[in-house]
Order: C-alpha cells, then structure tokens, then sequence
C-alpha cells in the first residue's frame, strides 16, 4: 500500500480516538461525533481514491453508498428514542452481516486459497463472529420489539447443543482448510453459525437485554478488526478493536450492576429460577392511593428523589414527567434523579429519555452518587421500575437477583410506586417495597398517573 | 510474516487503548457511546468496497453490494443518530428564579 494511504487511514484512526476521548463529556460530545465522521468519511475517500474503477464498479459503489446513506438517514431521524435498543441492535446485526458477506466475497474471490495463514483465519472468524452478531442482534431485536416473547425461551439441553453446535462449527473451519474448493461447505458453515447465534439470544430474558446489546456491540467492532486482517488494513484494525473494547466494558459494567458473571447471563440461568418464585402469588396487604393522595403527598415534602425504570420508557412518559418536575421545581422542591445502570433496555437508556424531555443531565445521579441521599429524602418515587429497588436483592438469598446492587428507596420517608397492576414485573419477581407501610401505589399507565399528579398539584396550589 | 505481526500489535494496543478512553465515558453517555461506535463499524464499509473493486464476478459484486448497502446505513445512520441524541444533552438554560 502506498505510504500517503497508510497515513490517511492513520489520521482518521486518530480522529476516531480523539472522537470517542470527547464523548467523555455532554459538553464535547457532540463535537466528538462530528470528528469521528470526519474521521469515517476521510477513510471511505482514502479508500475510493486507493482503487481502480470500472463502469460496474463504481454503479455499485456510488448507487449502494446513496441508497444506505437515505436508508440510514430516515431510520435515524424516524427512531423514537424509547426504540434506541432495537436501533442499536438493528445496528450491531448490519455490522456483523456486512462483515460475514464481506468475508464470504473473499473466499469466493480466490478459490482454493484458503490455506494456513492470517488472511484465510480471519475469513473464518469474520463469518463466524459477523454471523452469530447479525443473527444474535435481530433475535434480540425481535425480543425487544415484543415481536417474539421477551421471556427466556428455553430449550432442553441448550447449553450442551449449543456447544455441540460450536464445536461442529470449528470442525467445519478446520476442515475448509483441507477441502477449500468445495463452497458447499461454507454454506453449511455460515448457516451453522446464524443458528448458534439464534440459539445464544433465545435463552435470555429482556431485563437481561442490556448485556446482550453490549455484548453484540463489541462482536460488531471485533468482526471489523478482523475484516481489516483480511485486507491488512489499518484503519479497520484499530477502529475495530476500540469498538471491541468499548462493548467489552458496557458488558462488564452491567454485568456488574447485575452482581452476575457474563456466563450466567448468556447461559441463561435466569428465566429458570425464576419461574418458581412467581408462582407464589403474594397475599399481603398494600396500599393504593389516588393522584390526589399523592399530589398532596408531594406538596408537602421537600426532598424528592425519582426513580424511573423501564415502564417509563414504555408508556412515553419522559415528557410529562419534566412537566411535573417544572411544577415541583417550582414550589422550590429539591427534586433528582436515581438511576440504575440497568434501567431500561440498554446501558445509558433512562439518560437519552430524560434528556430528550429536556430534564438536565446534572440532576440524574447514577446508584454510587444517590444510596446515601435516600435517608434525608421525603418522597421516593418509583416509576415502572421493579428489580432496581427490590430489597430481595439483599434480603433474599434464595432470589435470582440477590446480590444485585439496588437502589434504597426503602430508607426515604415514604414511597410512591407508580405501576400498572400488582403483576410481577419482568423477571417475575414480587417486591416487598409494595407492601411496605410507607410505601403508596397509584395503578395505572406511567403517563396517565404522572399527568394525573401533576394536575393534582396544579390544583392544590 | 512481519507485516503480519506488526497488524496484530497494533490490534492489541488499539484494544489496550480503547479500554482506558472508554472506562472515563460517563454512564449519562453510555447510549450515544453504543450508537456512535455503532455507526464506526460501519467502517467495513471499506472492505466492501475493496471486494467490489477487486473482482469482476458478478455474484461478488451483488455481495459486497449489500455488505456495502447495509454498512453505508451503519454510517449514516449511526452518526446522524448520535448526533440527535447529543444534541439533547445541551445544558437547559437555568430559568432566572431560583
């Protein structure tokens, strides 16, 4: 490759580093995204001027970067941000497709070459990783969309077929090595792999899908890594591995919040043990008050803290939830934010939503930052959050979730949970702080009992 | 064999490197981090576009055509995306009273 190339695929790997270094503040961020697309549009130019064209080519090249560009264009300003899982996801699948294709295009390119070296084991391992990603990320896809159960789907012996799965896979690539003329094989090959990347995704429930999205993101830069292999091409190398590392730590980072190993995730433990705790159907006592109750409730309180989950984002309540913080605010209530890492669909999830209604990131505090300001707090509020606040998690030894890190909610004055019905949650848990004396439910679609209060407070004052 | 060496270098250093950028990103951040190195994989973009230009065959062309189709979306709407999350995250100006 030509020196002046190498260093334009160097400068724009730089300024993807320098682009992700200025996403570690909201006050560069933007910026930060704009120097990584400089960064991706230097290496897509570097890229264009390095190779020759004929009339076939480059109707290929110009009609598919116009059609994705538009196509991209209108998924990214259509998306609600409620729906960001399910775009990453869609996202993270691309990636992995392309490069498995990409991949897959190489090997057809140069029959009978597949041999011992850098270049053909990279192939194998862009169509093993692109493969399971794509279709581990639209199983999730799918899961997120509630288009396919979000509960665990658990087949008998999974973990034994799955492996059994993987090791024909690696038997198949070792014997590509030997029998390479043969594209049959390959086919059977990447087959193999969609399915152990259905099967991976199946198993694991949707509070779990956090993980799987960080895990699937990383796989997607990973595989990019390997596709600069094939080609020896810097710029792929290095920006693949940094997005490899980036999803590697968000799996950690949730898996922690969790206090659960990555392998208990994905072997799906989860959905098993909790069947049995939801069936006991719980007959304590609890009370359910009206947005009046509330209303008055928060009028005279002085500190407030909410805690909003997943429930939230579903009834799109992020907006009347800003409206009754203007309204609290107002009357001079110190009010925040408690968020979990595992709140909502993926990592980071309640933030965007609260963002978009406008809510100031300062006043979201993440679980370190908000236990100890539980003790000094009138009012708690729970918005369709279940798991982040369940006592179980330090009480219960017997519970899926014990050992998880939660927030206190228990330690304020008084509770108001906001939830639909007194069904269990999503992981089927039940939650003490239901039945707690201080604890008042309000039962209803998030949004609805947000406006509701609001317009309580409204007319109280 | 060296070039080849020096390729799996600079992947582990890239790796080592990314570790200790992305351990300082906030968590407020952690969604348009996702969606942004999202859109940066999308950089195989160039591997499609070296397998269009490498081959005449037409079944490589239709296939690095999708996989060129399908990462140009990731492009795009990867960053065109994270930049309308971004956006949100602007310090609402402080109204007066206080």
């Amino acid at each position: 490759m030509d020196t002046i190339y190498i260093i334009l695929y160097f400068i724009s790997s730089i300024l993807f580093i320098l682009g992700i270094k200025m996403l570690s503040s909201p006050l560069t961020a933007r910026r930060g995204n704009v120097v990584s697309f400089t960064g991706m549009a230097i290496a897509i130019i570097t890229t264009l001027s390095s190779v020759k064209y004929d009339l076939n080519s480059i109707i290929f090249i110009f009609s598919g970067i116009l059609a994705g560009g538009i196509l991209g264009l209108i998924f990214a300003k259509k998306v609600q941000m409620t729906s960001m899982p399910q775009m990453v996801a869609i996202f993270n699948g691309l990636g992995g497709l392309a490069s498995s294709l990409i991949a897959f295009s190489e090997i057809l390119n140069s029959k009978n070459s597949i041999s011992f070296n850098i270049i053909s084991i990279s192939i194998l391992v862009s169509i093993l990783i692109g493969s399971v990603t794509f279709s581990g990320s639209i199983t999730g896809f799918l899961k997120l969309q509630s288009l396919i159960t979000g509960k665990p789907i658990l087949i008998p012996m999974r973990n034994y077929l799955n492996l059994l799965l993987l090791l024909s896979i690696i038997g198949l690539m070792i014997f590509t090595f030997l029998n390479s003329d043969n594209t049959l094989i390959f086919y059977i090959l990447i087959s193999s792999c969609l399915l152990l990347g259905i099967l991976i995704v199946l198993p694991i429930g949707g509070a779990d899908m956090p993980v799987v999205i960080a895990l699937l993101n990383s796989y997607s830069g990973i595989v990019a890594a390997f596709t600069g292999f094939i080609f020896s091409n810097l710029a792929l190398i290095i920006s693949g591995s940094l997005i490899g590392a980036s999803g590697l730590i968000l799996t950690r980072i949730m898996t922690k919040a969790m206090n659960r190993s990555l392998a208990n995730v994905v072997l799906g433990g989860f959905g098993a043990t909790t069947e049995s705790s939801s069936t006991e159907i719980s007959d304590k006592s609890y009370k359910s008050g009206s947005s009046d109750d509330i209303g008055s409730l928060l009028e005279y309180s002085e500190n407030i803290i909410v805690v909003p989950g997943y429930g939230l984002a579903v009834a799109q309540a992020q907006h009347s939830l800003k409206e009754l913080l203007d309204v609290l605010v107002n009357q001079e209530k110190n009010v925040i934010f408690a968020i979990h890492p595992v709140a909502g669909r993926m990592p980071g999830h309640m933030n965007v939503l609260l963002a978009e209604a406008n809510i100031d990131y300062e006043l979201l505090l993440d679980l370190d930052q908000v236990n100890e300001k539980f003790s000094q707090t009138d009012v708690a509020i729970v918005i369709g959050a279940n798991d982040v606040v369940n006592p179980a998690a330090k009480l219960d030894k017997t519970s899926p979730i014990y050992g998880m890190p939660i927030l206190d909610v228990e330690k304020s004055k008084s509770i108001v949970v906001l939830k639909r019905s007194m069904n269990p949650g999503f992981a089927g848990l039940d939650n003490d702080i239901f039945y707690n004396d201080k604890t008042i439910m309000l039962f209803g679609d998030a949004k609805d009992s947000i406006d509701s209060v609001t317009k309580s407070i409204k007319e109280l004052s | 064999m060296n070039n080849e060496l020096y390729l799996i270098l600079i992947f582990i250093m890239a790796m080592l490197l990314g570790y200790e950028l992305i351990k300082k990103i906030p968590p407020t951040l952690h969604t348009p981090l996702m969606s942004g190195t999202n859109a940066i994989s999308g950089i195989v973009i160039i591997g499609s576009i070296l397998v269009i230009t490498n081959s005449s065959d037409l079944t490589v062309n239709i296939l690095g055509f999708i996989s060129l189709l399908l990462s140009s979306i990731n492009v795009f709407g990867g960053f065109i995306v994270t930049d309308r999350m971004l956006e949100m995250f602007k310090k609402p100006k402080k109204k007066g009273d206080k």
